[in-house]
């Protein structure tokens, strides 16, 4: 499975308070009914926390889960 | 859906059907688009339009008698609107057009008899369908030739008559019809056609059928010698160049051929808001204005009952008939995106449409029915309805829902059923509307919780029943007490579903008691709206009346209401499938209000309260509260919740001395929000308890992401189907949220 990397995941600023790590690109496994994506997303190297921005989860990730929805 | 209920769906809705014109034009022109385009001095393209219909047009249009226009509606308001006057106008003023391009040939050979009108159109119309045509006639043109200027202008015969050769029409003159001649040319030619006006030997072929023109003789028709006007001659024409077509094909000579020929349309047209306007006048010499004036009285026929009252059927630009069919499509789709979801779930379920509809189409039954469908298959969208239900499964949890005798008491006679958006929206109201009713009626029970309405509207009839069967057992555990409703949801969904209970509205019960004691009597005028629900129920919006009456309150009526009354964009959970589309019905309903507003649907109340009108519950007036009625805020959902809950807690303590459950420990985090936050959180439909779930597993966790510059924090936590992060900062013993979003998509490997 490719890839996917998209622009709205921007994390700039952001760092994990637990580990006190900067944040970096890494790929992650995101599902949604049945559907499985890997997408590149901002990350903490140490606990693997994924960030998910205000940008990503109301545009791209919003119109994948509502076109998943009509499938 | 099965294709049989489609047709039965689509067959409803008569808003494709023919207007009077074009249904009893005999050769059927398309008058409404002619009408059209004449308005709009389009001379050019209206002419190609009558070409398109008309065989020997520029004959024809000079010389139609107008039978459409005895049929033409407007006839109802100032006059018929003069189609065949606009034919002429139409001729005498547009760009000549070269003659149809023929079909490519079939290489079937027909004989024409006759030069008059019918058998000139006979040849025109079995040319234009690739009939090799030999026309036989004494003369060409008979009864068209000597016609004076002012019928016929000179010149326009003749041309027509070029046309029909350049469509290979071979003309041969001079011919004399006999018996043998006929006989000859049944042998040589595929099919043969005699025009009874101009061939008076036709007579002794007999009367030619109706339907087909054809005579004892196969493959020989014949038109009537009835000497009918010009049009009707056309038809004739028309008529046997369909039977030359069956005949020569080997088909059918009788099916299916109701639509030849004038015709009763099923189609309706209200007059009610048309103004009489007259004719007008002359019928030569008018000028380009006066065509268009006259055009433009074209009423542009059609229906569209419903869409012109519902903002959902306007808003997807069609009408109940492509709808129809886009649900059906919607659900054939195996494989591809289903299109139609959001149409389908956007549907108020108000019945309006069915109210005004000439055919009693109902918009509500097909989208339900729909829904239900998409229900059991497992393709409704899990999101769409999903915030709604999970207010409903809240207005009955614990928190929130109750159902017990009055204080002190063993047996109720009544049992109060406000309804939890009414208690979601004004529970003062609800707490003064209790204890005036024990204090009047006596044994009085209280029962807090849903009807089960959003449900049923969402299409899960399982989920709807559940509900129902508790209520129920809860009822009838209280001794299957009269019920007193406030709600007209309730009313109506209690009644539907619970037909063993007497159910009484409060407005009924109020009207009977007379007012409760601290009711305000300065009332004014207002406009008083009927919510959709009670749109069957007369009873209902009586007593409302009665009761605004008492309370010296002037009413003015809307447009649309009574029967006749709108959505407010909250029934059918419109404003959770499509939130646009619910605030457009809403400031729709709003914008008609010329006074403040009264209602006895919360629901409308609250929205109606947030287009900025000053809205009135009528329990802001029988019940109100120490600020001004109508100054009460529409509360948000997390606000809603609350007050369900507080209400709850506050009249199990003050009545009935039993603390709530205990709290759950996440309503300890101490949150507030900035006003874009709130805002937000509206929107997004995400609340404060989902907020306050965050930032209690951020704490103990210690999970959470820290800003370089601003220090703010950031934290996320999926409660169940939906994940929500919340940014904040810590402020005093609690948080203040800046920001707060939500997805449903999730990380796989089990983050939150
Ligand atoms: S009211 Fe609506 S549904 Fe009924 S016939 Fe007219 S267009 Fe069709
Ligand atoms: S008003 Fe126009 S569309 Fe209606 S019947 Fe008359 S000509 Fe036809
Ligand atoms: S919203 Fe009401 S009027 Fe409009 S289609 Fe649905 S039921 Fe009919
Ligand atoms: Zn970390």
């Amino acid at each position: 499975m490719s890839v996917i990397r998209v622009p709205e995941a921007d994390a700039a600023g952001w760092r994990c308070a637990a580990c006190d790590e900067p944040l970096v690109m890494r790929p992650v496994e995101l599902e949604y009914l049945d559907a499985l994506f890997n997408v590149e997303l901002p990350t903490c190297p140490q606990c693997n926390r994924v960030f998910i921005s205000e940008e990503l989860a109301l545009g791209k990730m919003h119109q994948v889960e509502q076109l998943l929805e009509d499938k | 859906m099965e294709q049989a209920e489609l047709r039965a769906w689509e067959h409803k809705c008569i808003q494709e059907e023919t207007p009077w014109c074009t249904a009893a034009c005999p050769i059927h022109v398309d008058a409404r688009e002619f009408c059209s385009l004449m308005a709009q001095r389009r001379w050019d393209k209206a002419w190609a339009l009558l070409a398109r219909t008309m065989p020997l047009p520029g004959v024809l249009a000079r010389m139609c008698g107008g039978t459409c226009e005895s049929a033409c509606i407007r006839a109802q308001a100032g006059g018929a609107v003069g189609v065949s006057r606009l034919e002429r106008f139409c001729a005498d003023n547009s760009t000549h057009l070269p003659p149809p391009r023929p079909l490519p040939s079939r290489n079937k050979s027909v004989a024409v008899m006759g030069g008059g009108m019918t058998g000139l159109c006979a040849a025109w119309e079995m040319a234009r369908r690739g009939f090799d045509v030999t026309l036989l006639c004494d003369a060409v043109g008979v009864g068209l030739r000597d016609l004076p200027d002012t019928v016929l202008p000179a010149g326009v015969l003749d041309r027509e008559i070029a046309s029909l050769r350049a469509m290979g029409v071979v003309i041969e003159t001079g011919v004399q019809l006999s018996r043998s001649l006929i006989e000859s040319l049944l042998e040589e030619k595929d099919a043969v056609f005699i025009d009874g006006n101009t061939v008076s030997e036709a007579g002794m072929l007999g009367e030619p059928d109706e339907l087909t023109l054809g005579t004892r003789l196969a493959g020989l028709f014949a038109s009537p010698a009835d000497n009918a006007p010009p049009e009707f001659q056309a038809a004739a024409a028309r008529r046997a160049a369909n039977s030359v077509e069956r005949f020569t094909q080997g088909v059918s000579m009788v099916s299916g051929r109701e639509l030849e020929g004038p015709y009763q349309t099923r189609l309706f047209t209200s007059l009610t808001t048309v103004e009489p306007v007259a004719p007008v006048q002359g019928s030569s010499g008018w000028s380009e204005a006066d065509a268009r004036d006259e055009a433009r009285r074209c009423l542009q026929c059609e229906c569209m009952e419903c869409v012109n009252v519902c903002e959902y059927l306007k808003h997807y630009k069609q009408y109940p008939k492509v709808y129809a069919r886009r649900i059906y499509n919607n659900a054939s789709i195996v494989m591809g995106t289903r299109q139609a979801n959001t149409m389908i779930n956007s549907c108020m379920l108000c019945g309006l449409c069915q109210a005004v509809c000439p055919e009693d189409f109902s918009m509500a039954d097909l989208c339900l029915e729909a829904r239900r469908s998409m229900v059991e298959l497992g393709t409704m969208p899990p999101s769409t309805h999903e915030f709604a239900l999970r207010d409903m499964a809240f207005a009955n949890g614990d928190s929130c829902a109750l159902a017990r005798h009055a204080p002190a008491e063993d047996s109720s006679d009544y049992l109060f059923f406000p309804g939890c958006q009414l208690t979601a929206s004004d529970p003062d109201g609800v707490h003064a509307a209790y204890a005036d009713l024990r204090a009047r009626l006596g044994r009085v029970g209280l029962m807090l919780r849903c009807c089960g309405a959003p449900a049923h509207w969402a299409g899960r009839q399982s989920l709807a029943d559940q509900s129902l069967s508790i209520l129920k057992g809860e009822w009838e555990q209280l001794g299957s007490p009269r019920i007193i409703a406030a709600c007209p949801t309730c009313l109506k969904t209690l009644r539907q579903w619970l037909p063993d209970a007497e159910i009484v509205s409060h407005w009924s019960a109020l009207r009977a008691m007379g007012l409760p004691g601290g009711a305000r009597a300065d009332g004014g005028t207002l406009t008083v709206g009927d919510p959709c629900s009670a749109r069957h129920d007369t009873m209902l919006r009586e007593d409302v009346r009665t009761l605004l009456d008492r309370l010296g309150v002037d009413t003015v009526e809307p447009e649309l209401n009574g029967e006749l009354a709108q959505c407010c964009g909250f029934g059918g959970l419109l404003a959770e499938a499509n939130p646009e589309l619910g605030q457009a019905v809403a400031q729709r309903r709003a914008d008609e209000l010329t006074k403040d507003f009264v209602t006895y649907c919360v629901m409308c109340r609250d929205r109606i309260a947030r287009m900025g009108k000053r809205a009135l519950h009528l329990y802001d007036l029988l019940y109100p509260g120490d600020g001004e009625p109508g100054s009460r805020p529409a509360p948000g959902y997390s606000d809603r919740r609350e007050n369900r809950t507080r209400l709850c807690e506050r009249l199990l303590r003050e009545l009935w001395n039993t603390d709530q459950a205990e709290a759950e420990p996440h309503e300890a985090v101490q949150v507030a929000f900035t006003d874009e936050a709130a805002r937000l959180m509206e929107n997004r439909r995400i609340l404060r308890s989902d907020v306050q779930k965050v930032l209690y597993h951020a704490t103990r966790t210690g999970a959470q992401f820290v800003h370089d510059e601003t220090d703010r924090l950031l934290a996320s936590w999926r409660p169940s189907t939906v994940a929500y992060w919340v940014e904040y900062e810590p402020q005093n013993d609690g948080f203040m949220v800046h920001r707060a979003w939500c997805h449903r998509m999730r990380v796989r490997g089990g983050q939150s």
